[in-house]
């Protein structure tokens, strides 16, 4: 666990934490952040699509509809808890429950980086398991919330558009299509953007997440110890399943790891745009408090490690 | 020379952008201008740091009875879950005739 706290990258989002606490006048301009966020969803799609041509299929398919089921599942449990136990209303809870489902792209980098840099082996085709888990969270969510609801609702169509659509699914799927189609013998220089910089890129990535961290840090307080607690103790329910999960449909200790670290991390990407449009009604402050502020620092410093030993343990068993 | 129209302004979340864009072409409101803002009201502030977190600032110059359709329509669409605010002024044109 110590080891991970000094991950560069791990210290790097340290100091974007303690520059927003500190009110330090550093700000990363919106158009990198954008920026960074298109190169690092890219590289992860090519890599993953790079490796996928010359890999055999083994358990992917087993793999994708366990991801499926876990997404569609996630928000299906976290609602009910939200609801009775958080006392949130219908809104709140699936607009929570939606993001909670959702993936982060940079807890998903970082787990990634987490098994690269240790030489661990995983399944090359762990990107395709984050649109597969993305896209049914997101759609169920909007389900409970219009479940019914008498309100007037956007149509069906606009929103399966915009989750289909959306920049993080988009870019992943494109980014796969590129490296598994791609000439290998021209991916050369597209290797020197896309992958050896990566973990530099990575490490100013979460700067600025320590930056985003930071402002949403001070809302914390305002939503009580029961998102706290949530924010904490749903994602490890969430990676403990998600493992078992991956180990039924044949995964590697690896691949059950970026599928438990996928169930566990909350999305801040996806989920804001597409619940603001489908559940107006919701509170932003809240979901992207507890996707920010609660989940997302928890993953990166504790989570991420944690799950490794999880999905370790369960494979033991 | 000079025509006498409305300007009107919506100060909002930019998520709401496109579906604004949408809604003014099915009103038949063809020109607008949209710019990036940021600022504080009472939905707390909105710096423009970062993606969920941008506003944008849209204007249209149109005729009084345009204006007014198209603040009751972001009055009854918007106003209760959006970050958002509008106002109108007098403005004088030349080329009145190329505003609805």
């Amino acid at each position: 666990m110590a080891e991970n706290f000094l991950d560069p990258v791990i210290l790097f989002f340290g100091l974007g934490l303690l520059a927003g606490i500190l009110k330090s006048d550093l700000r990363i301009p919106e158009q990198l952040y954008e920026t960074l966020t298109i190169y690092i969803l890219l590289a992860i799609g090519l890599k993953g699509g790079i490796k996928l041509s010359h890999a055999t299929v083994g358990s992917t398919l087993t793999s994708i509809v366990a991801s499926m089921v876990l997404g569609a599942m996630i928000p299906l449990i976290a609602y009910p808890i939200l609801r009775r136990l958080g006392k949130f209303n219908r809104s709140d809870s699936a607009a929570l429950s939606g993001h909670f489902g959702a993936v982060s792209s940079v807890t998903f980098a970082v787990a990634l980086d987490y098994l690269i840099s240790r030489g661990i082996y995983f399944e090359e085709f762990v990107p395709v398991l984050y649109i597969t888990l993305e896209v049914p969270a997101i759609l169920v969510a909007i389900a409970l919330a219009r479940f019914k609801s008498e309100k007037k609702n956007i149509p069906i169509q606009k929103l399966m558009r915009e989750v289909l659509l959306s920049k993080s699914v988009f870019l992943l799927l494109g980014g796969l299509l590129v490296g598994y189609l791609g000439l290998s013998s021209k991916m050369g220089p597209i290797e020197m953007v896309f992958f050896d910089p990566f973990k530099g890129v990575l490490a100013l990535f979460l700067l600025e997440m320590g930056l985003v961290t930071s402002r949403r840090l001070k809302d914390v307080h305002k939503y009580g110890i029961f998102l706290l607690v949530f924010g904490t103790c749903f994602p490890i329910s969430m990676a403990v399943l998600a493992c078992f999960m991956g180990k039924l449909a044949g995964m590697s200790v690896g691949g059950s790891f970026i599928l438990a670290t996928l169930a566990a991390s909350a999305s801040y990407i996806t989920a804001p745009v597409t619940m603001r449009m489908a559940i107006p009604e919701a509170n932003p402050s809240l979901y992207l408090t507890s996707s920010l502020g609660i989940v997302f620092p928890f993953n990166i410093m504790l989570g991420v490690p944690l799950y490794y030993k999880i999905s370790t343990l369960v494979h033991l068993i | 020379m000079f025509a006498k129209k409305k300007l009107v302004v919506v100060i909002c979340e930019g998520q709401l952008e496109n579906t604004l864009i949408d809604d003014l072409h099915e009103m038949k409101v063809y020109g607008y201008t949209i710019c990036e803002a940021k600022g504080e009201g009472s939905r707390g502030v909105r710096a423009g740091d970062w993606e969920q977190n941008r506003n944008i600032r849209l204007e249209i110059v149109c005729s009084e009875k345009e204006a007014e359709r198209v603040f009751t329509h972001i009055k009854n669409e918007y106003f209760e879950n959006y970050a958002m605010i509008t106002y109108m002024s007098e403005v004088e044109v030349i080329r009145g005739d190329k505003f609805v």
